[in-house]
């Protein structure tokens, strides 16, 4: 960190250089002040989040305790179906379904049967994917650090992935992986991609690596190129191993950016959508929360709402998990930043 | 550090009870399917209306508004096109409906979609001063327009099931699924396959199930609603996919068919039998890749002793409940399904026609030869189950048959669990 | 540096022929390294360039290589007639891309600059419900914001598109720029400050050249997720409004039950092109910004 200090304090001692005198500036400026400040600052990000976010999440919380409307078997219309209670939490907590003959765990076939494998679907592909990308993209941003002649062949290159509507990119897998696609032709095989559990999982695994690594790519190297060229050198003239140089200096300071975009890697994961919808459409153990979600939406809104309300939790609690054990670390960087001033 | 962390959680968690106890007061979806108090409102006024339907695909509808709109300078149809997709389009439908704004006056709906939004209480029913002319309309077509004995829509295009096979290979096609099955020997001696339809896991497998289902004499759901697959016949029909695809009689790829692969796979001369709808026809004979041009033919689809039960297809008009011109939409629909425009229909997008008596129009059968085969298809239809939870009985039945055919439950059990799942998507 | 200079100097030739060597093999190696990736990244996208070229009649072909190549899938995905119009939709992506990128960019280092520099109550509070927002499934937002959007008749308009876009990205925006932030020199604005600047010149002169890489980063990558959202604007759009994921994925083939592979393949590289460019554009910058910076 010191070196990173003395690196940047030229450009400050050209400024110091014009001023004519040093001017007291108050030391501890009131909290107050600062925290007027602030308010100001946050104020817009909150606002719009408070707009776009807000309301539908507090919408949602009212709808999951409201019934879905049910059917007036004599006019064949359907009624609203007042208040619920939990009724709506039990239904996919525990997979109690209603049945002509009352409460009974869910028949298969019914989506209220799916929603602990989805969550395990969910979170195989959450761990799987931010794996392989995390690994990847450390590689990619590594390579891209690097001076050479072609580097921005190589940056343009892997941006394509990523600039892909994912729309798009979900079609041209489900292209690739059919059974007479250009996968199976290419390695001469007869792979049933989209037609059963374990390659309909891997297809969408590769496509979503493919797909998202460049995203963890560009985070880690915008942390590697804050990294002054300095630190390195004198490393390196000090004898570290590029393996040394790797672990005491390039981890440690990239670690706030990797943290930041694993974090959101997997926030994002746990949401994934597009790719399953389109490539198998939920079918051969691939239906993730976000897709039991929209196809509740589709026959019922309140219980909708109870699920959305339940993979936010199971986010929230992940995400609490992550920040709190795994020290991602953009909450500490606040205070870091403070203490810094402090110091 | 750990604790500064877990502050921020403090507050979300104070938020979120926070949350919970302001929303209380906050609004509700207005649920509730009784249209009654709009369904007698705006019946006679006239004015702009707006137009909706997927995408159109081959320049029909534009032409057609813009007819319209020459003729009805004061009352103007705007089309908006909607995603080529039908669940998207489906949904679009349901938000709009459900916002009761009234942006969309006319809108064409999927067949199976009917119900669900005439229960839903977001239909125009089309009776008394609302009535339009269904005579001469394919029964089948009607039927499926129909909830409790109402018709909530005017059927505008069908579309039915209909077998492609290679008469070079097989002079006179199959009528019966076991003279079909029968058959693939010869399928095998030319080291291509047999038969296949469209058995992924999505609507193509509903479709599917419910033709052999419905052409074995076994039904899905009865008049009221109620489950009846988990009965001998529906058993059997099920079992014939079932046992095809053990046999290989089906081929083991067809597990990732929808409509498009069993096309390209039959293009390409790999496969003897197919069962599609009718665009396949003129694909067939006009793509570039395509090797049997010459060399196919179509039929009904084969049956127990005859033709076997189509699932049927097409859309209908409906008038929103919420329209503020329902005159004008009322005629609009009546202009859209009148018989010239589904001459239109026909030759210019490839639609198949919901009036019985354009099958057999000289001029129309040479432009389209697959129109006397297609009738037979609709004439034996069976609407996919009418009821207002369709997409959790098409949930149903689409999971239950898949685990089935490949094998990781048997026929037996997957009967029972489609039933019982059935049951559930009404009950709750 | 004259310390380094020094030791290298103090170096014998055999031990630079020897760096040398082992530099030269490092030069290999990275040049493999970018070869794979690059062919990973882009083997793919050949395909679907491949698939974009080919004549519809051929769409299930599995030749890797070019075949039957024809033009007809771009003039599709532009053709008016067939209301595919890709061109607009472009326009209106960039718009509704380009607004968004420059507010969140701007509220995200208002918001960033607070939290890693102030000191005020409620911090925590701030940075849990940026980050909730991004916990809640996407598809349950549409329907309500549909409803609140309607109420006040924006269903339709590009602030209907920008807002939720905006709050899309938001999030990343504030915990990448704060977490870099954080890594700031700020005794470099102080310093400028004693110097007699503003806050706000020692922030502007300082240390947003410094911060140059991360901004440009979070700014590619607001940019690009806010090009790639479908969900909204496939329900708040209209014809005027439509984004090119909307335009592309009303495409249609010519018969129903078609899939319009070929010209959906045309129109993904159309709009991917633009967006590769723009970005390498800004990557300039990020170096450019580097320099600026005066690391050295």
């Amino acid at each position: 960190m010191s070196i990173q200090l003395e690196s940047g304090a030229d450009p400050g001692r050209k400024i110091a250089r014009k001023g004519s005198e040093n001017k007291e500036v108050g030391q501890d400026r009131k909290e107050k002040t600062q925290g007027r400040a602030a308010a100001l600052l946050v104020a817009p990000s909150l606002l719009v989040l408070a707009i776009v976010i807000l309301y539908p999440v507090l919408n949602a919380i009212y709808m999951s305790f409201q019934q879905d409307e049910g059917l007036d078997p004599v006019t064949g219309s359907f009624v609203a179906g007042g208040f619920a209670g939990f009724a709506n939490y039990i239904h996919w907590l525990f997979q109690q379904c209603e049945t002509p003959t009352g409460a009974a765990s869910c028949p298969p076939g019914t989506l209220g049967a799916q929603f602990w494998s989805a969550t395990g679907v969910t979170f195989f592909f959450t761990v799987v994917t931010v794996f392989f990308e995390t690994i990847l993209g450390f590689w990619m941003a590594v390579i891209m650090a690097r001076t050479f002649r072609g580097r921005s062949v190589l940056r343009a290159a892997v941006l394509v992935p990523w600039a892909i509507p994912t729309a798009v990119t979900a079609k041209l897998w489900f292209f690739i992986f059919a059974f007479d696609g250009i996968a199976n032709t290419l390695f001469n095989t007869e792979i049933l991609w989209t037609g059963s559990q374990g390659p309909a999982q891997a297809a969408i695994i590769i496509a979503d690596v493919w797909k998202t690594t460049p995203f963890m790519a560009l985070l880690i190297l915008a942390g590697l190129q804050m990294i002054p060229a300095e630190v390195y050198e004198a490393a390196k003239v000090d004898g570290a191993s590029a393996w040394q140089r790797f672990r005491l200096i390039t981890l440690p300071l990239v670690k706030p950016a990797l943290m930041v975009a694993i974090l959101f890697r997997v926030l994002d994961a746990l949401r994934m959508y597009d790719l399953p919808a389109i490539m198998t459409g939920g079918a051969n153990g691939t239906t993730t929360l976000s897709i039991l979600v929209v196809n509740q939406i589709r026959v019922g809104f309140n219980s909708a709402a109870a699920l959305s309300t339940i993979t936010f939790l199971i986010i929230f609690i992940v995400a609490f998990i992550f920040v709190r054990f795994l020290g991602a670390n953009a909450v500490e960087s606040a205070s870091g930043g403070e203490k810094r001033k402090n110091k | 550090m750990g604790i500064k962390i877990s502050k921020v959680y403090r507050p979300m968690a104070a938020f979120a009870v926070l949350a919970l106890a302001l929303s209380a007061c906050g609004g509700g979806n207005g649920g509730g399917g009784d249209g009654g108090g709009a369904a007698s409102q705006n019946l006679d006024s006239r004015g702009p209306i707006t137009y909706v339907q997927g995408k159109d695909n081959s320049e029909v509808i534009r032409p057609l508004v813009d007819k319209w709109n020459a003729a009805h300078p004061d009352e103007q149809v705007t089309f908006k096109e909607q995603s080529d997709k039908a669940d998207q389009q489906h949904d679009d439908l349901v938000q709009r409906f459900q916002a009761k704004n009234g942006d969309y006056d006319v809108a064409s709906v999927d067949v199976v979609w009917t119900a669900e939004f005439a229960a839903k209480g977001w239909l125009q029913p089309l009776k008394d001063t609302m009535a339009v002319d269904t005579t001469g309309f394919l029964p089948a077509t009607v039927a499926a327009a129909t909830y409790k004995d109402t018709l909530y829509a005017a059927p505008q295009t069908s579309d039915g099931g209909i077998l492609y096979y290679r008469k070079d290979l097989v002079p006179t096609p199959p009528k019966t699924w076991e003279e079909m099955m029968g058959m693939c020997s010869i399928a095998k001696e030319k080291g291509i396959d047999c038969y296949a339809g469209q058995l992924a896991q999505y609507e193509g497998l509903t479709v599917n199930v419910a033709e052999a289902i419905n052409t074995a004499g076994g039904t899905i759901v009865d008049k009221d609603g109620k489950a009846t697959v988990d009965a001998p016949e529906a058993r059997a029909g099920l079992n014939n996919l079932v046992q095809a695809y053990k046999d290989g009689n089906i081929p083991k790829q067809a597990v990732t068919y929808q409509e498009e692969q069993g096309r390209a796979s039959f293009q390409d001369g790999k496969l003897m039998f197919l069962r599609n709808w009718p665009y396949v026809y003129n694909l067939a004979k006009t793509d570039g890749a395509s090797k049997v041009k010459d060399t196919f033919g179509i039929a009904p689809l084969p049956g127990k002793d005859g033709p076997g039960s189509s699932s049927l297809g097409g859309h209908s008009l409906a008038i929103s409940v919420d329209s503020k011109n329902k005159a004008t939409a009322k005629d609009f629909v009546s202009f859209m399904i009148s018989e010239e425009t589904q001459k239109f229909y026909a030759t210019q997008g490839s639609l198949a026609p919901v009036l019985e008596s354009l099958y057999s129009d000289a001029a129309l059968v040479e432009k389209l030869p697959y129109l006397p085969v297609l009738l037979t298809s609709i004439q034996n239809a069976v609407p996919r189950p009418v009821t207002p939870f369709y997409p959790a009985v098409t949930l149903a039945i689409q999971q239950n048959s898949f685990a089935a055919i490949n094998g990781s439950k048997s026929v037996d059990q997957a009967m029972t669990d489609m039933q019982a799942a059935i049951s559930a998507a009404g009950a709750k | 540096m004259s310390t380094s200079t020094a030791n290298v100097q103090a170096h014998t030739a055999a031990a630079k022929s020897v760096a040398r060597r082992r530099e030269s093999w490092a030069n290999t190696r990275t040049y493999i390294s970018a070869a794979v990736i690059v062919v990973w990244c882009l083997l793919p996208f050949y395909w679907m360039i491949v698939t974009a070229f080919r004549d519809v009649g051929y769409t299930f072909d599995s030749t890797p290589f070019f075949t039957h190549v024809t033009w007809d899938n771009f003039k599709t995905a532009f053709s008016a007639e067939m209301g595919n119009h890709l061109d607009k939709a472009l326009m209106n992506s960039l718009f509704i891309s380009g607004v968004t990128t420059v507010v969140a960019l701007l509220f995200g280092v208002f918001a960033a600059y607070a939290l890693a520099r102030l000191k005020f109550r409620g911090k925590f509070m701030v940075l849990g419900v940026v980050l909730g927002a991004s916990m809640f499934p996407g598809v349950a937002i549409v329907t309500p914001l549909f409803q609140l959007f309607g109420n006040i008749g924006w269903i339709g308009s590009y602030q209907a598109l920008i807002i939720p876009n905006i709050s899309f990205v938001l999030p990343l925006t504030v915990y990448t720029l704060t977490s870099f932030f954080r890594e700031m020199p700020w005794e470099l604005e102080e310093a400028a400050r004693i110097d007699g600047c503003t806050q706000g010149q020692a922030f502007r002169k300082i240390i947003m050249p410094l911060a140059a890489p991360a901004v440009f980063t979070t700014a590619i990558l607001a940019f690009i997720a806010s090009w790639n959202e479908y969900l909204i604007a496939s329900i708040l759009s209209n014809d005027a409004t439509q984004t090119v994921t909307v335009a592309i994925a009303r495409f249609a083939g010519s018969e129903p039950h078609q899939e319009p592979y070929t010209a959906v393949m045309a129109a993904g590289t159309v709009v991917t092109i633009p967006l590769v460019i723009l970005v390498l554009i800004f990557q300039r910058k990020i170096v450019a910004g580097l320099t600026a910076g005066a690391v050295k």
